[in-house]
Parts: C-alpha cells; structure tokens; sequence
C-alpha cells in the first residue's frame, strides 16, 4: 500500500474508485449548475452543466429573501445541538453503568438496549405524536428534541467502546478518590473523544437530514427545521423556481458538506471505529 | 495491634471459593511479599483489601479503623497496578497530582472555571504542585513531569505509579506485580528502589508477584498462597528452609524440589538410600503414603561408591553452577541436583552416578500436604558422602 508508482493494479482501483465517486456526486453537481440558471436555461431540451446565463446570484438572493433562510438554520443549529449535547449527557453515564459497573439489572438493560436499536421511529412515532398533541407540545422544540434525548444507537457505542477501556484504570480513579460522576467526568470523557466525535457526526448529519419528524410535529415555520422549510419552500414560494429551490438547498447541505471536508479524517475514523467494534 | 490485619477473608465468583478464608497481620512498616501460582486469588485479595471488590465475609482493619464497610475512596489505601493504569490524558505531573487535588480541594475549588475563585484554592494549588515535584525529584522522574503515559518507557511509567501512589503518604501500600512489564535488569535495579521507597515511607506494604526471586529478595515476610489459601507467612530464609506445606517448598526454589513419595518403613522412618529420618508415630502411621523433599543444592553426586544409583539424564551448565537432571534406577524418580562447577566437571547425558541426600535437609510431607516432624538419623558414612 506504501507504493507511489502508479501500477496497472492501482490504476484500475482509481479508476473504479473515481468512477463511483463520480455517480456518486453527479447529483450535486448537477444541483449546483441548477442553481446557478435562469427558469428559461432549465427546461430547455438540451443538457448542459454550464449555464448559459449566470444566474446564481438572483436565484440566491431568491432563496434567501422569500424564506428566513437564518431561521432555518438556526432552527437546524440548536435542534441537532440539543438532540446531541442529551444525547451524550444520558449515553455516556448509562453506557458506562452498564460497561464497567456490576448491577442486578446490566443484563435486562442490555436487552432492552438491544430491542431499542431494532425499534424505529416510525413505530413509535404515531404514539408520540398524540402524547405531544395532548399536552400541547407541538410545534416547540420540545417536540423537535424530546423524542431523540435517548439514543440506544449512542449507548450501543459508548458501550461497545467502554468496555476496551481497562478495569485497572477505573480502579485506579477510585482508589485516588474520585466519586463515579468524577471518573465519568474527568477519565472516561478525556479518553472518549474518538468516540464521542464518531457518535456526534452520526447524530448530527441523522436529525439535520431529517424531515420525517418535524414534518409530524411541526406545522408552524419558526420552528421548521432545513429540509422541513424547503419543503415548505418548494410548495409555497418557489412554485416550479427549480433554480431557486436549488439554491436553497445548496444554502442548507452548505455546513454539513463543510463540516465534513474540516473533520474528513475525523469522520472516516469515526465509521470505521464503529464499523471494527459496533 | 497490627499496623494492617486482614481476618477470614472469603471470596466467591459464582460458586467458585477463589479466597477461602485468608487471614494476615503486618506489622507497622513490613513488606510482606504474597506469592502464588497464577490465578490462585492474589489480584482478588488485594482488591478487596483496596476496597474495589467486597468481600463475601472476613473483615479488613487498618490500625484500628475497620475498613471492611468502606468505599476504595474513603479508605487511605494506594496501589500501584501491573499495567501502572496511568490516565492516558494528563501529563505525569498532573497524574501524580490526581490524588491530592481529590483529597486536599473541596468539590467547590476543583470546579473547572469557578474553582479559582474559591478562597485558599490558590495555596492549595502550590502546595500539590510542590509536592508532585518533591516526589518526581525523589523519584527521578522530575524530568518527565511535562509528558504523557504514551510519550514514557515502561520503567519511567512505573516510577510515575510509584510516585501516584506514594505522594498522598497512604496507611497501607499495595503493589500487582509492579515489575512484571519491565526488563530483566530495570527488573533487578528497581527492586532495589522499591525496597529503598518503603523503607522511606514505613507503611505496611502487600506486594504481590510470582517471581519469587523478588519475593525473597526484597520482603520482609513473604505470604505463599496456593489456591485461594495462605498457606505460609514467614521471613524469607524460613519459607525456603521450613516450608510447612509441600506445595510451599514446590513453588519456592529454584530449580524446584526433588519431591520423593514413599511408604513409611516398619521402623517409623523414611529417606533415601542411607540419609533416613525418624517419623513420630503420633502423625503418620507405618505404612502410610508421604512425600520425601530435599531441595537440589542438598543432593551430592559421586562417580561410584554408595549412594542410590542414577542415570544422568541433562546437564545445564549455567555458569556459577551445574544442574544434573537424573533417574533413580530403583525408583524411577526423576532427581535435581545443583552442584558447583568443580564437582560437576565431567557429567554428561547417560553417565551413571550415585545420589545422596543430606539427612537433615529432609523436609517430610503428609498425604495431605502437611509437613510433619522428623528427625534426621545421621549415619556417619552418609554424612560424610554427603559432604564429601
Ligand atoms: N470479576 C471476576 N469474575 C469472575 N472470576 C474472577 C473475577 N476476578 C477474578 N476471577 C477469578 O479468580 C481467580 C483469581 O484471580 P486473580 O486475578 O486474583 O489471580 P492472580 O493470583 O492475581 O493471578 P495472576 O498471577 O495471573 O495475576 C481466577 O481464577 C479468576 O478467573
Ligand atoms: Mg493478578
């Protein structure tokens, strides 16, 4: 793997690899001269990558200015932040319970934790729905956050990961007279970072895509998250504006495409961490 | 009073005795070395005594405070572990440190941003941070104060341990087999440091290893446990040269014991060709199966003459000293014999010799594994074989 010659072996694999990322990007390329083309340029018959006019900037200034673009992401922002800064909060000190304490109950919360990760939201989404009806709670982020405070798949994670921590080192905390909330805080967080990286790049990249929930949850536009708000976009403002539309989504897959270009080591070490030990 | 005392301590792992009833006293500023084969329960006693595992029954008490009800926390116990289980985060300073910020700050001053605040954090702060590195200094290890674990060989980790463990002067100091990940001779040079550090801080001190050439070499009294029991605590010379138990004086030397079964003869006594001890009737019946032991060193070879006829089987030559591995012709028993270079010159593989015991170097065991006492009945002519 150490060769930089370019054997014939190597070339193929490029070749095969650049091909598929190709397939694979040809939407979003597409997206992007999309958004950068006149109504007019769109529909025509022939296919070109290239405007002809440039229209980006009209078709920007579109998307911003005919929905609160900055409500959105806001609205995008301190949804996946909650959801992830609970999400740990309950993960960690639960996963660690279960990793590295004995207690009559370990084993009935590892299956129910089991049960959990194969139960999806659309089963319980229903249940829930008429739960936040009933005291009032949709359309607030309450609604938005409450339901996903619990990640099974986060405790599955932190768990798998705790347990290759050693005994001795916890030990060791205890005998140097840290509480358990203290080992949590100051030896299993410092040493949990891969982890919590791997774990907050799934959550977040899941609940900022994610429309399912806020489009039963939320009908109210300050609180509809990106892809809820381009929904709302598409069927209120934009019309048949494909140029506009596209622009909008260009706005909202902006940070998750930069946050992943900035931390692309992070997130390949994340996948394949959960891919050896999950 | 004991400094540290433990009483009956028993410990099960679903079903399994692994501690059957362990009792030991230390004196204020011993260092009891506790030996055993692997997994006989040497790890498990010392978490308990540490207090990060419970005791199914038996009780631990330090001076006279009774630890057994409380938490690893509350009791002022270190211990230094096999793998160091240095945090993998904090710099050696800063490991070392841990355990006085937990002990000497209140929960207000240590939090994050707000503990600066707090009155006398400050002082506390210099005064850990002086202490840390009277301690490296001590140590050595002043440095290394600024690196990682990652960042430090083993043997500098195991002195960052050290200093861990010993920098909040603990009641009772507890040691897993310090030295088992570090090479033979920063194996050798750090006991010498270890037992130079105890004799400084003169705090009962439970040592564990299953080398016993460290366990003889740097205890006080060594604990020899065998299956989850104590089987003999005494001073190192009388662990090697009064085991009380066979399995003691099997696991104790090195090379290991000659280990003879016999029947006892109608006259009350039992040996090997000419060296004979007389057994006390009281103990053992005539007739009934015992183990003879005689440690290799005991054992003297000659070219003819008396003595049980043997075949050489192996020689190792390891310098200061010969090993001679042979068969008893009559008994099929396979016997060591440690002999010094002079009397050993000219033994090789099939050579037929003849094998003496010194009669008073016998050690007599019962079926049960008991010593028993004997007397050793000195025939002149053996005895001059012997050291001939
Ligand atoms: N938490 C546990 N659960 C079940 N069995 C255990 C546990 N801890 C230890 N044991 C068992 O107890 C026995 C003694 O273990 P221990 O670690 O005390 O041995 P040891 O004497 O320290 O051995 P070594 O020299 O290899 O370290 C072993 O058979 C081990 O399998
Ligand atoms: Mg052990």
């Amino acid at each position: 793997m150490t060769s930089n010659g370019f054997t014939p072996a190597r070339v193929a694999r490029l070749a095969v690899l650049s091909f598929g990322a190709l397939v694979f990007l040809a939407p979003y390329i597409f997206m992007i001269s999309t958004a950068g083309k006149a109504q007019s340029d769109i529909f025509t018959s022939s296919l070109s990558l290239i405007p002809q006019q440039w229209f980006f900037f009209e078709n920007f200034a579109k998307a911003w200015s005919r929905v609160s673009m900055t409500t959105l992401l806001f609205n995008g922002v301190l949804v996946c932040l909650l959801i992830l800064v609970f999400q740990v909060v309950v993960a960690i000190p639960c996963a660690y319970a279960m990793a590295k304490l004995k207690f009559r109950a370990a084993r009935a919360m590892m299956v129910l934790v089991m049960l959990g990760l194969l139960v999806p939201i659309h089963a319980t989404a229903l249940p829930l729905y008429v739960a936040f009806d009933r005291v009032g709670a949709l359309n607030s982020y309450v609604a938005l956050v409450a339901p996903f405070t619990i990640s099974v798949f986060g405790i599955f994670l932190f768990l798998q990961f705790f347990r290759s921590m050693p005994d001795d080192l916890i030990h060791a905390a205890r005998l140097d007279g840290m509480s358990e909330i203290g080992i949590i805080a100051r030896v299993i967080v410092p040493n949990a970072w891969p982890a919590i990286t791997a774990f907050a790049i799934f959550s977040v990249v899941a609940h900022w895509n994610d429309l399912y929930w806020p489009l039963i949850v939320v009908s109210n536009q300050a609180y509809a998250t990106p892809p809820l708000g381009l929904l709302y976009f598409r069927a209120a403002e934009a019309g048949d504006d494909y140029g506009a539309l596209m622009a909008a989504t260009l706005i909202i897959t902006f940070p998750l495409v930069a946050a992943f270009l900035l931390a692309q080591k992070r997130f390949v070490e994340g996948i394949t961490m959960t891919g050896l030990k999950g | 009073m004991s400094a540290l005392s433990l009483r009956n301590i028993e410990k099960s792992f679903g079903g399994n005795a692994i501690l059957k009833g362990v009792s030991l006293d230390a004196e204020p500023g011993e260092f009891i070395a506790l030996v055993g084969p692997s997994g006989c329960g040497k790890s498990t006693l010392l978490r308990i005594l540490a207090g990060l595992e419970t005791a199914d029954s038996g009780t631990i008490t330090v001076g006279d405070q009774d630890l057994t009800k409380l938490q690893a926390a509350a009791r002022n116990v270190a211990m230094v572990f096999q793998s160091y289980a240095l945090y993998p985060h904090l710099t050696a300073a800063q490991n070392i440190a841990v355990p006085l910020v937990m002990r000497r700050l209140t929960r207000a001053q240590r939090l994050p941003l707000l503990g600066p605040l707090m009155p006398g954090q400050r002082q506390a702060i210099a005064d850990i941070k002086r202490d840390v590195r009277d301690m490296a200094v001590s140590l050595k290890i002043d440095h290394l104060l600024d690196r990682k674990p990652g960042q430090m060989s083993g043997g500098q980790r195991q002195r960052v341990a050290l200093g861990r463990a010993m920098v909040r002067r603990p009641a009772v100091f507890l040691m897993d087999e310090p030295l088992s990940n570090l090479d033979a001779n920063l194996r050798v040079h750090a006991r010498g440091e270890i037992v130079e550090m105890h004799r400084r801080a003169g705090v009962p001190t439970v040592y564990v290893t299953h080398d016993q050439a460290e366990a003889l070499s740097m205890a006080d009294r060594v604990a020899v446990m065998i299956g989850g029991s104590l089987l003999q605590l005494a001073a190192p010379a009388v662990i090697y040269d009064d085991p009380q138990h066979v399995e003691v004086a099997k696991f104790v030397g090195q090379p290991r014991i000659n280990l003879i079964s016999q029947q006892v003869a109608a006259d009350g006594t039992v040996g090997l060709g000419e060296a004979r001890c007389g057994l006390s009737r009281i103990d053992v019946a005539v007739g009934s199966e015992v183990t003879l032991g005689i440690r290799p060193e005991f054992v003297s070879v000659s070219r003819e003459g008396r003595g049980l006829p043997a075949l050489v089987e192996r020689v190792e030559f390891l310098g200061s000293e010969i090993i001679v591995y042979s068969r008893l012709e009559q008994s099929g028993d396979t016997m060591i014999a440690k002999l010094t270079p002079a009397e050993g010159a000219g033994l090789s593989t099939g050579k037929r010799i003849h094998l003496a015991a010194a009669p008073e170097r016998l050690f007599v065991f019962a079926e049960d594994g008991r010593r028993l006492r004997s007397t050793s009945l000195i025939d002149s002519d053996v005895r001059e074989l012997a050291y001939g």
